[in-house]
């Protein structure tokens, strides 16, 4: 088989690309029966190929349940894809044995949604954030003393965060949501990762508290020279944070633009309803909402064809049968759509 | 705006508080509002502000250990606090309902969409008739654009999405026309794509049947769009009630400004949002002066020992904050 283009920067030592998935799938099987016969699949990631270059943030959005989160998670390998590479520095890291992967997960971390139930809530904040270093061993320090290395980290991470040292020896339950995922931040950059996914980040703080957070996430960014993967529902939030934006519809990427380009010029018609459905907080702006009827159909048995066409406005009957790929548009612009890919005679397909 | 309307609701003084064993949350600090007649008002403010439990007070279903402490609540001229609890149910579902920010949680799992809302139909409505309740049942289905009344009618909670549920729920709330509908985060649990579609549904419905609204959420952008007066909450006080074009075109309470600025809004490109620093004061700890006090650039002595007063700046636009005692906004400028 010919070489993928992809192949080439693992040649070149992986310094464009941080993270690379090719084709990546993942699906859950649906049990039924007494002896739990497989009788379906839910197609969470069904072919995801997404490049993520080093020190950028890539956005990606979806409504629930189209398969971001289980993509972020897959990605780390958090769970193991069913298909597909990943590939971290262009290295191939999808089947890794469990101590290989164990070390690599120092480069790769993630935030999670629920500040609430991603920290333990008998360790005190000190333990939380130097947790990582009981399994990776202590951070690099001029000082000798391993225990005073670690101390002197956190106390560096907590400050990085904008809490304070007395917020050390205290209890999860003690803090405000926001501060709680700050502290689940200080933990992530613990063991100095390269790569962040963030995974519905700010979701449950509110808005003064989200504007705080994103700001942070932004700092610690340029610091630190991080790659983030920003995962979220909501595009005013992901237009603000990222470099790049795919949107994700049942298990699919149907849409990879730079934001400016995402924002202004998008081809995918759900990426247009997607647009059109955030309400502007602007009353003069009182656009009457085009939006899209129907809902997302269940990922156990998608669509034929293209997976969007039984909610588009633009179905034709080409639509239904053959599914469209991603092509690249130029600007580094990527569209799956029909209407946009007629350059490639459908017969072929 | 509209002058000499009818108000539905006038809420004078009201305070409600958690009366604990650990201390006295006030949820709710002396508020005034007025709702009325056919008006859509949008309460924003963020967790704990006591949006919430402003809808609950007006209910009277404030959850326990909380209780309404002062303050009035009069409902078309009638003082809420004095109904017996009979006579507050035969308000409650008939002339204000509810529907609530989790339809997966309102809707009981044991029991058909039909049965649910016919339930609801023929107790409010005395139609004990099972062809015309079925009947209405299914009117009302379509009113809320279910594609397939004669299916949902017989299915179970779990088997619908949760614009689905909603749409059901609201179903329920307008049965009765009621006169005031509360909406507390109706669109929050649902995705983007349908929360449009749902609060298209709500404008659209309450329009049609002259009721008002009182749509509660944390999101500026809803309220902008579906809003005709907006009150915005903090730390369990009102500090600005304005027309929606108004609060958005001159905010005047910092807070309001903060709130407005902190929100990423779309295609802006910015490196840094603007944020309101520090965090919401803990509400066990009384304080004599401005709630907002801690998080404000313009907070001088006054503001720590008295309250603000609601002023009104323009016709209106009222401001609980002390920059406008003098009134108008040339004493903003300091």
């Amino acid at each position: 088989m010919s070489r993928l283009p992809s192949d080439d920067s693992s040649v070149a030592g992986g310094s464009k690309f941080l993270i690379q998935t090719i084709d990546l799938k993942k699906l859950f099987p649906v049990k039924k029966g007494v002896f739990g016969k497989t009788v379906a699949h839910v197609h969470a990631v069904d072919g995801v190929s997404l490049s993520i270059r080093r020190g950028e943030t890539l956005g990606l959005v979806g409504e629930s349940g189209c398969g971001k989160t289980t993509f972020g998670r897959a990605v780390l390998r958090l769970t193991q894809p069913t298909g597909g590479k990943i590939l971290f520095e262009g290295k191939d890291i999808t089947n890794l044995p469990a101590d290989g992967l164990r070390k690599l997960r120092k480069k790769l971390q993630i935030v999670f949604q629920d500040p609430y139930s991603s920290l333990d809530p008998r360790m005190t904040v000190e333990k939380i954030v130097g947790e990582g270093f009981a399994i990776h061993g202590p951070p690099s320090s001029a000082s000798k003393n391993k225990k005073f290395a670690e101390s002197e980290r956190i106390h560096q991470l907590i400050e990085q965060v904008g809490l304070s040292h007395d917020h050390l020896s205290r209890l999860p339950h003690e803090f405000s949501g926001g501060q709680k995922q700050r502290i689940a931040l200080a933990r992530a950059l613990a063991l100095e990762p390269d790569f962040i996914v963030l995974d519905e980040p700010t979701s449950a703080l509110d808005v003064s508290v989200q504007a705080q957070a994103l700001n942070l996430l932004k700092k610690l960014q340029g610091k630190y020279g991080l790659t983030y993967l920003f995962i979220s529902h909501d595009l005013s939030v992901v237009a603000h944070m990222s470099d790049r934006i795919a949107v994700m519809y049942l298990g699919k990427i149907i849409e990879l633009a730079p934001t400016w380009e995402f924002l202004n010029n998008s081809k995918h018609p759900y990426t247009q309803a997607l647009i059109a459905s955030i309400p502007i907080p602007d009353p003069k702006l009182k656009k009457e909402r085009k939006g899209i009827e129907g809902e997302v159909p269940s990922p156990i048995n998608p669509p034929k064809g293209c997976r969007f066409h039984p909610r588009c406005g633009f179905a034709k009957p080409d639509c239904q049968k053959v599914e469209p790929r991603l092509v690249d548009i130029g600007n580094g612009h990527f569209v799956a759509c029909h209407l946009w890919s007629y350059s490639v005679p459908l017969e072929q397909h | 705006m509209i002058p000499q309307r009818k108000p539905i609701v006038e809420i004078r003084g009201l305070k409600t508080q958690f009366i604990m064993r650990e201390g006295t949350v006030t949820a709710l600090d002396g508020i005034d509002l007025t709702i009325y007649e056919n008006e859509s008002l949008g309460i924003v403010g963020e967790t704990g502000c006591g949006k919430s439990m402003t809808a609950f007070s007006i209910l009277r279903l404030v959850p326990s250990p909380g209780k309404i402490t002062a303050g009035s609540i009069r409902f078309k001229g009638v003082e809420l606090r004095k109904l017996t609890e009979d006579e507050m149910r035969s308000i409650r579902g008939r002339l204000i309902s509810m529907i609530f920010q989790d339809p997966s949680t309102s809707l009981d799992p044991v029991f058909t969409i039909g049965f649910q809302l016919g339930e609801v139909i023929s107790l409010h409505q005395q139609i004990y008739d099972q062809n015309v309740l079925k009947k209405k049942t299914l009117d009302m289905l379509k009113l809320v654009r279910i594609a397939a009344p004669q299916t949902v009618i017989k299915q179970y909670p779990h088997e619908l999405s949760g614009g689905m549920k909603q749409r059901v729920m609201i179903a329920l709330a307008l049965s009765c026309n009621p006169s005031l509908l509360i909406a507390d985060e109706p669109t929050t649990a649902l995705d983007v794509t349908i929360q449009a579609q749902v609060l298209r549904l709500l404008k659209d419905l309450v329009n049609k049947t002259g009721s008002s609204m009182m749509l509660i959420t944390h999101n500026l952008g809803i309220v902008a769009e579906t809003c005709d007066r907006v009150c915005i909450m903090y730390a369990g006080r009102i500090v600005e009630v304005a027309p929606t074009l108004e609060l958005f075109e001159r905010p005047q309470h910092p807070y309001t400004k903060g709130l407005l600025a902190a929100f990423p809004k779309l295609g802006e490109q910015k490196e840094e949002l603007s944020v309101i620093r520090g965090t919401v004061p803990n509400l066990m700890k009384p304080f004599p002066g401005c709630s907002f006090v801690d998080r404000c650039d313009f907070a001088n002595e006054v503001c720590r020992r008295t309250r603000p007063a609601m002023i009104e700046v323009f016709p209106g636009h009222l401001v609980s904050c002390h920059m406008y005692r003098g009134g108008g906004e040339s004493a903003a400028v300091r």
